[in-house]
């Protein structure tokens, strides 16, 4: 899938909350001392946070970056499992604090964990197609890990937001082309009114993670005519730290090219901010005319693929909003009883 | 809670949008329709300023009711860039970190949390401004 | 010096948790107990100072109800709210009838009263904060203790005062409680009392702060003409002013000085016609020390810094230049809100009939009170005065 009119992106930004809990503190809780941890420590968001308060950072930070008025921007998107209304969306809210105009069409998207990447494609169909001059689209989630299960140790807050627009000089990077793949593939799920998700252990990785990862970014490769090698840099949804180097292996793209944007070792796993939170890390580094790839990854089940060339305007806009890894170096350590707290998991 | 009450105070509590006086210039936060300073009626919305320096703060350890969940919470009296004052919740800080002078930036927060089932109430809360080194290569 | 009302009467009833007690009964108490006290002279009209008995008792039009209740058929009830300075506004609106009604028969009757504790603390802390302006204060969750936190922290970062220094008043005030009856605190305390409290909003610590109490406090009054004959021991009311200040503290264009306060206690002092060296006492209002000392530099007793001097200096004790709150103040007797300016006013007409016992201030003439709600959003002065000064 290639946008008729070419589109890019006008600024991005992200956020990751202060709090974080060592993965270790979370093993002790639950006797788990001495048994290998998926990552190191991952971002808690903090009492008074919730996913649509993380959306808000991400995108006041995009549109600093963007630095367009607010009241252009035609739709806000928000894609995430943990939306603070069933019924009620949240983009109301992050467009009214950033004083976004009411000619607007917002949504909250939900897709597992690529819900923030298909607000990418609706915001690029809508800028391409001229129904939108600027289209926000936010990857964010307060993600629910069950106590002592397995994902507890991963779920973690944060998000990303991305401005989309024409492709000009104002744009940090440009769409070469998208595309997802899609299957009725149930390894994680979450049925309605119950707080926690639920999972079918390691049915999450070959025939679902790996399946769809693989097949998406092949799909794109084979549609743009590249290979590998093309890519200077690549992003894959971050469940663990383990998945995205073993398809980054299966693809052949060398391990240094993802390290910019794995965060997932230092932060967790943002869900549908996972991948989006990855893009922004590595727009953080990138050079004019760098080729990146991103892959998302959604439970249920689906891929989008996208390939982005780096343009001219980073280098002028990167510096106008913190990076990725000053939110990461902002971290307070929480023991579990404050995580507990935070998080809502305690019984009143 | 009173939904009604909470929608009209969107501008000043999301977007700390306060009134400038068109004779005197003087800025209000909340919003004011008469100058207390001239006694003029010709008011216009403006949005503040969302960074501003900490003048003063307490740390509240015996809460209201509906803030109890929360607590014990650091509360500080703002000076704004534009030279309005505010009292705001100060987060993502240990008051021991926390000094007058300090430089604060405002963000979205939930407020309150009516019940399981009720609205959530966002608004205006500071925390320190996040601040960052350049790496090599990089503009900053 | 010509006075604008004559009180003939005062009652109240302890300060404290009265769990068997409503409202009516504590009300009903202290009317009673000042009905005698005046003679039980005919009542023409009631008026009820209170901040907030809908929201903490379940109950609202409460002059109409204490009139009914104490049998005082068809009179004129009127009932003040200005949160804690609904009871001297009370007192206020009463003055105002009593020099506009002149040579009606009949007595005036102020209660002010406050049931607290039909709620808990935090429901209090949270009611208390709706007497400031909402829109500024409400959602950061400041309480009026973290308000006047604030308050301390700039005194003592401004006039390099310490909180040890600041807290002299709690200690006085507790001090002059333990020889009060109807105080809710009678026991003295010391600096490392208040020190080794816990922490209510820093650096405010739980023994500088006042209480949470019910109680009535009631006065009778009329008109100044024929005051002798109706009582044996009248007190002037000399003068009785009102002002306001920004409710919203971040707009006050100096945080420290409690504008209010220094325009009524201007005005009540002039309208009396007497200057602050011949106060005898004076009954201020301390939700913490620190409102307490910037209430004796707004009334000029002191440069404003200079106010913690007068208590380090013994000033402000029985026996000293300016004794203050000879029963206790907010701190020692108590703050049930609506109910404060009249305990206030009623210890100073205690005072200037030499009847405040172990307290008694020698030679008291001429005495000041000061209820304000809040941080001083608005203030009411009282300025009160033996009969016999006058001649």
């Amino acid at each position: 899938m290639k946008p008729i009119r070419p589109v890019g992106i006008v600024g991005y930004g992200g956020y990751v909350p202060a709090y974080r809990i060592k993965a270790s503190e979370i093993g002790r809780m639950w006797g788990n001392d001495g048994c290998a941890l998926p990552i190191i420590e991952k971002a808690v968001a903090g009492p008074d946070e919730d996913m649509t308060t993380i959306a808000y950072e991400a995108a006041r930070y995009a549109l600093q970056r963007a630095g367009i008025d607010p009241h252009e921007i035609g739709a806000v998107f928000i894609g995430s499992e943990s939306k603070p209304y069933a019924v009620k969306p949240s983009g109301t809210i992050v467009a009214e604090a950033l004083g976004i105009g009411s000619q607007l069409l917002a949504a909250d998207y939900e897709f597992a964990c690529k819900a923030g990447t298909e607000a990418f494609q609706t915001c690029i169909g809508l800028v391409s197609s001229g129904m939108a001059k600027y289209a926000m689209a936010i990857g964010a989630d307060t993600a629910q890990g069950k106590p002592a299960d397995e994902l507890e140790y991963t779920a973690a807050s944060g998000g990303a937001a991305f401005v989309f627009g024409l492709k000009s000089d104002e744009t940090v990077a440009y769409v070469e082309g998208s595309c997802s793949y899609t299957t009725d593939t149930a390894d994680f799920w979450r049925r309605a009114g119950q707080p926690y998700p639920a999972h079918f252990g390691r049915f999450t990785g070959k025939p679902a993670y790996f399946r769809h990862v693989i097949t998406a970014a092949r799909m794109l490769m084979e549609e743009l005519g590249l290979g590998p090698e093309d890519f200077d840099w690549a992003v894959f949804h971050q469940p663990n730290a383990k998945f995205p180097i073993k398809a980054a292996k299966m693809l052949g793209i060398p391990t240094e090219k993802l390290e910019p944007g794995l965060l997932v070792r230092y932060i967790g796993n943002t869900y549908s901010g996972s991948s989006p939170l990855g893009l922004a890390a590595t727009l953080d580094v990138a050079r004019p005319g760098d080729r990146i790839l991103m892959v998302s990854y959604g439970s249920g089940a689906g891929s989008d693929a996208f390939s982005f060339i780096v343009q001219d305007a980073i280098e002028e806009k990167r510096p106008l909003a913190p990076p990725i890894r000053a939110f990461i170096a902002r971290k307070k350590y929480v023991d579990y009883a404050s995580y507990a707290r935070f998080r809502g998991k305690l019984l009143r | 809670m009173s939904v009604p009450k909470f929608w009209r105070e969107i501008p000043h509590k999301y977007r700390l949008v306060g009134s400038r006086c068109r004779s005197c210039g003087a800025i209000y936060h909340p919003r004011r329709p008469i100058c207390p300073r001239c006694g003029s009626r010709d008011m216009e919305d403006v949005k503040l300023s969302h960074r501003g320096r900490l003048l003063a703060f307490t740390v509240i350890r015996r809460a209201p009711s509906d803030m109890a969940d929360l607590r014990p919470y650091v509360v500080g009296l703002i000076e704004l860039e534009d030279g309005v004052k505010v009292l705001s919740q100060v987060v993502d800080c240990d008051p021991a970190e926390l000094k007058p002078g300090l430089e604060l930036e405002a963000t979205l927060r939930r407020i309150r949390v009516h019940g399981p089932a009720g609205v959530i109430e966002y608004g205006y809360k500071f925390r320190p401004v996040i601040k960052w080194e350049a790496e090599a290569g990089e503009g900053q | 010096m010509k006075p604008i009302a004559a009180i003939l009467g005062v009652g109240c009833t302890k300060v404290g948790e009265h769990w068997e007690r409503s409202l009516l009964d504590l009300a009903i108490e202290a009317c009673e107990k000042a009905l005698e006290d005046a003679g039980n002279p005919p009542v023409r009209a009631l008026y009820v100072g209170n901040a907030a008995s809908e929201l903490m008792n379940e109950q609202g039009n409460i002059s109409a109800l204490l009139a009914d209740a104490l049998a005082l058929d068809g009179v004129k009830a009127v009932e003040v709210r200005a949160g804690d300075a609904s009871g001297s506004l009370a007192i206020h609106q009463a003055c105002l009838d009593a020099s506009f009604s002149r040579g009606q028969e009949g007595a005036i009757l102020v209660c002010g009263v406050e049931k607290m504790t039909d709620v808990m603390a935090p429901e209090v802390a949270r009611i208390q904060m709706l007497f400031e302006d909402s829109r500024s204060t409400f959602h950061s969750g400041v309480t009026i203790y973290g308000l006047c936190a604030l308050l301390t922290s700039l005194y003592m970062s401004t006039y390099g005062v310490s909180y040890e220094d600041i807290v002299l008043l709690a200690v006085n005030d507790h001090k002059n409680a333990a020889n009060n009856p109807y105080a809710q605190y009678p026991f003295p305390i010391t600096v490392e009392t208040v020190l080794s409290s816990p922490l209510v909003a820093d650096p405010i610590r739980l023994f500088d702060t006042a209480g949470i109490g019910d109680g009535a406090a009631a006065i009778v009054l009329k008109g100044p003409e024929g005051a002798r004959s109706s009582s044996d021991t009248p007190v002037a009311v000399l003068a009785s002013e009102v002002a306001t200040d920004k409710v919203n503290i971040c707009e006050r264009e100096d945080l420290l000085a409690l504008r209010s306060l220094r325009l009524a206690a201007g005005k009540a002092l002039g309208r009396a016609g007497v200057g602050l060296d011949r106060l005898s006492f004076i009954e201020l209002h301390n939700t913490t020390s620190v409102i307490g000392i910037l209430s004796l530099e707004a009334l000029g007793l002191a440069e404003p810094g200079k106010g913690v001097d007068l208590l380090k200096e013994g000033a402000v004790a029985i026996g000293g230049r300016w004794p203050v709150n000879t029963m206790g103040g907010l701190k020692g007797r108590g703050h049930p809100w609506g109910a404060t300016g009249v305990y206030q006013v009623v210890e100073a007409v205690w005072q200037l009939r030499g009847e405040a016992g172990k307290n008694q201030v020698d030679g008291a003439e001429i005495g000041l009170t000061s209820n304000m709600c809040g941080l001083g959003s608005i203030s009411c002065v009282h300025v009160l005065a033996r009969w016999e000064v006058m001649a």
